[in-house]
């Protein structure tokens, strides 16, 4: 039961919570804003925040001179490839994982999650060099499948969870009702689990998104996507504020609007259900 | 048609077994029912059955065929869940066709069976519903339904009724009663509730931890219980099971009473007690007696009228031609 | 519930997964363990044999080690400090009843959608720029000088920077812990004679222990890793050369694999070790 609590309390409550919500969202407020202003207005002294000329000139730049397209659709292919191959793989383990549970069936789980945590920076090179000797260096294949690799342990284990609140009678009932494994997959299992993938892939789209370590490492011109795209300003091309706003609020935007649908998921899924 | 033969069964789980090897014969059109406490063996028995789990040793026949290493898919059987498992995503007439379209049936006449199951079992009106928006009564005939328009050779009922509120329970007993009076299809039915197995059986099959104590008809074990686990499982309130009350032993090591064949009086009689609770149900009311010297508490059906409270001494006297009498090892003497 | 039949194909689906896994796990693993004991330097002669534990003994002996460890730990420790701190505080206050708190909600997580990139350019130039990053014009607007954050500040600023990107995701997880508070535990409390503070000592912080448990494993992990932000700001110097950030320049930078591979060793056995807490916790809340 809530209880009621007085307007006085309540009035309170919301001023400071607004005035910490916005605070900690400023830097994104501040990029956005400044992403409509000219260069000079950007690096005004003292700055200006709402009352300048609106321009969408820097979006026009940026895409024009950096080939914005072909990075955005770098990371379209990449975070996008490599969630939809990992829940591919990743449905019928876990279904194996929920419905089929054997004594070893923790173990696994929990020996995928531990690949999860090995630091990326001690199997460098060896990657690397792989990448080299296949031919797939600075290619968006060979990045699906590392990023399909990386988050596949968190892939198997939200779908694991999810799985795990279907009852097994539904599938049994399937099962007597004359469906083979592969019907019972399609027709009664996949269906009543499309929240849980659904939230499963817009998680992992996002993860494979903000990636920073294998894009940066392992792409140069060809398959580098929105992660290093944004790195490249670190150069002295970064003292034009507002067209690395610009870019910085195309890169983000997107993954922004997926990631408030997904809060709760969120949850979830960074803390492999330890957390409800 | 569908007569159901279990040879030496037996199912473990790892070191454990649950199912010591076991034998029953389950006739055709037959209503079976599977009755003990929870953890006694009966699911697990069902779903040895249906096929959803493996024996661990024995033949299971259906119809005289070898049905052992069968899919569940390819038994013939139909199941209905505890929980009904019903597709939550689907319409009550895609569940029901559900079976139908797996198993290649041609849609006309999957179009002919709905209507009929639907009309049989008051489904009608509710086939473009989702299982959600329907009652626990409802769901439970979408599960019914999507068992009969397979025609099985068996039907299994897995506690079908446990989650239904007691009013209803009533009700949707004697439709499956019914439904099996007109379908004449084997039936097996799992329960703990001893009242279900009494009032729905043809054959009460009592297990307990994975052993068939006895099989037989409601009043077959209803007078003539094989031992002390029967005698105290079937029938409600309990049989009263009592030692040392003097000649009535007439040398056996327990003696059983139901409360329907004990009388009360407030002035004589055999035993004498002291009156714990009565329960007034209208009708008639139940005395459960201490201080009588024979158990903790004895327990009588006496009428309606009859007027005892906390305190009040009472004088017991049993039937003596409806006593039980059983051995030290729990046996009935006959 | 299983069949031999069901069980044998749950062995068949569970395989590729497995498999890919595995393999990911083991190849580079194995290569990162064999180069460690290897001079190998793929620009100068490649392959030049065994050598043994040189590799370990000359990453540790190197001058660039213990402030790379200590590098480590005060960004580890500072940015769990403060997200833990402000994520307890701001679960709490985001907990109270209030208008917009859908909205508030989704301001407060933002950070934690901004890729790692971006989150460390923006905070690099437009706010810790010297000249006319908005830190600047603020601390003009006081009067003070201001300061050269990524170069005199700079630990300070990595901090800043990801505990930004953190505070977020603490914040939600202990929200989320602090919603699953019955709230008649805290009204049984009250009525008790508990203030609010011992409330928040006795109740709201035990229940929360297990979350913030949690919270800094996985964090740590995360943190122990964290390369982009270092990457696009200081590139290392100024102190700010994490073991990460050093393992990578061995690697790939003065391309000296044996070295570096010595270097990924001690990270792997590092983040193990955290690794095992975490999954402790999380196996036991897995009934499987």
């Amino acid at each position: 039961m809530a209880r009621a609590v007085t307007t006085q309390r309540k009035t309170i409550n919301t001023i400071f919570a607004w005035a910490v919500g916005l605070l900690i969202f400023f830097p994104i407020l501040w990029t956005i804003l400044t992403s409509f202003k000219t260069e000079a207005t950007a690096i005004a002294d003292p700055p200006v925040f709402l009352f300048f000329d609106w321009t969408l000139e820097n979006y026009a730049v940026v895409q024009e001179r950096s080939n914005y397209m072909r990075f955005l659709w770098n990371s379209v292919i990449i975070a996008g490839g490599s969630t939809i191959l990992g829940v591919i793989i990743a449905v019928p383990a876990a279904w194996s994982m929920a419905f089929v549970p054997s004594k070893r069936t923790k173990d696994i789980l929990l020996w995928m999650l531990s690949t999860k945590m090995l630091p990326a920076v001690g199997v460098l090179y060896p990657i690397y060099l792989l990448f080299i000797k296949l031919g797939i260096l600075d290619t968006r294949v060979g990045l699906v499948v590392v990023m399909m690799l990386i988050n596949l342990p968190i892939i198997v284990w939200m779908l694991y969870t999810y799985f795990k609140e279907i009852p097994g009678e539904i599938l049994e009932a399937a099962r007597m009702d004359g469906a083979s494994l592969r019907e019972e997959i399609i027709h009664v299992l996949t269906p009543m689990a499309v929240p849980g993938i659904a939230s499963t892939i817009l998680l992992n789209f996002i993860l494979a998104w903000n990636e920073a370590f294998w894009t940066l490492n392992l792409t140069a011109a060809k398959a580098a996507p929105l992660t290093a795209f944004i790195a490249s300003y670190s150069s002295p091309e970064g003292l034009f504020y507002a067209k690395l706003s610009a870019a910085s609020v195309m890169a983000i935007a997107p993954i922004l609007v997926m990631g408030w649908f997904s809060q709760k998921q969120l949850v979830r899924g960074l803390t492999f259900g330890a957390v409800k | 048609m569908g007569r159901i033969t279990l040879d030496k069964v037996s199912k473990s789980f790892g070191e454990v077994e649950v199912i010591p090897p076991l034998d029953l014969t389950i006739d055709d059109g037959e209503f079976v029912v599977f009755v003990g406490p929870s953890g006694c063996g009966k699911s697990t028995l069902l779903r040895l059955i249906a096929g959803l789990e493996d024996v661990s040793g024995g033949e299971i026949r259906i119809d005289k065929q070898p049905a052992t290493h069968l899919p569940p898919a390819k038994r013939g059987l139909a199941m209905v869940f505890q929980s009904y498992a019903l597709y939550p995503h689907m319409s009550v007439k895609k569940n029901i066709a559900f079976p139908m379209k797996m198993a290649g049936i041609p849609e006309a006449e999957q179009e002919r069976k709905i209507a009929d199951a639907a009309a049989a079992l008051n489904l009608t009106d509710y086939l473009d519903r989702r299982p959600g928006q329907l009652s626990g009564g409802q769901r439970q005939r979408v599960a019914i339904g999507r068992a009969i328009v397979r025609e099985p050779a068996a039907f299994l009922f897995d506690e079908p009724l446990s989650n239904l509120d007691a009013a209803l329970r009533v009700g949707m007993r004697m439709e499956i009663s019914e439904l099996h009076k007109k379908l004449a299809t084997t039936m097996i039915y799992v329960t703990h509730d001893q009242v279900e197995a009494m009032t729905m059986a043809d054959k009460i099959v009592v297990l307990r931890a994975g052993v068939i104590e006895q099989v037989g008809s409601p009043l077959e074990l209803y007078r003539e219980p094989r031992n002390l686990f029967v005698a105290g499982f079937i029938g409600s309130p309990k049989m009263n099971l009592v030692t040392g009350a003097g000649d009535l032993m007439q040398g056996a090591a327990t003696i059983g009473v139901r409360p329907e064949h004990t009388a009360a009086s407030k002035t004589e009689g055999r035993w004498k007690g002291v009156v714990g609770v009565s329960e007034h149900l209208g009708s008639d009311t139940f005395l459960h007696v201490h201080e009588t010297g024979l158990a903790e508490t004895v327990t009588v059906r006496v009428g309606g009228e009859f007027d005892a409270n906390h305190g009040d001494t009472v004088y017991l006297t049993p039937e003596e031609d409806k006593i039980h009498r059983f051995d030290g090892e729990g046996l009935r003497i006959a | 519930m299983a069949t031999q039949h069901s069980r044998s194909a749950a062995r068949i689906m569970m395989a590729p997964a497995v498999i890919l896994l595995l393999g990911w796990m083991l190849i580079p693993l194995t290569m990162t363990l064999v180069f460690s004991f290897k001079k190998y330097l793929p620009m100068r002669g490649g392959d030049l044999g065994w050598v043994g534990f040189e590799n370990y003994v000359r990453f540790v002996t190197s001058s660039a080690f213990w402030p790379a460890v200590g590098t480590t730990l005060v960004i580890v420790g500072g940015v769990l400090v403060i997200t833990v701190v402000f994520g307890v505080l701001l679960a709490m206050l985001l907990d109270q009843p209030m208008w917009g708190q859908g909205i508030v909600r989704l301001l407060v997580i933002a950070p934690f959608f901004v890729m790692p990139t971006v989150s460390a350019l923006v905070w690099k130039n437009m706010f810790m720029d010297p000249v006319n990053g908005l830190l600047a014009h603020l601390w003009k607007f006081f009067g003070a000088q201001p300061v050269e954050w990524l170069s005199d500040a700079s630990m300070t600023s990595i901090i800043m920077i990801v505990s930004w990107q953190w505070l977020p995701f603490a914040t939600l997880i202990l929200l989320t812990a602090i919603q699953s508070l019955d709230s008649e535990q805290l009204e049984a409390a009250e009525m008790d004679g508990a203030k609010p503070l011992s409330r928040f000592g006795y109740i709201i912080l035990p229940h929360l222990a297990r979350a913030i448990t949690i919270v800094v494993l996985i964090q740590t992990i995360f943190l122990l890793s964290i390369f982009a932000e270092i990457f696009v700001t200081t590139q290392g110097s100024f102190g700010t050369r994490t073991l990460t950030y050093l393992i990578f320049q061995r690697v790939l930078e003065s391309q000296n694999v044996g070295l570096g591979s010595a270097g990924g060793v001690y990270a792997i056995i590092l983040a193990n070790i955290v690794a095992i807490f975490l999954m402790r916790i999380v196996g036991k809340n897995l009934d499987a």
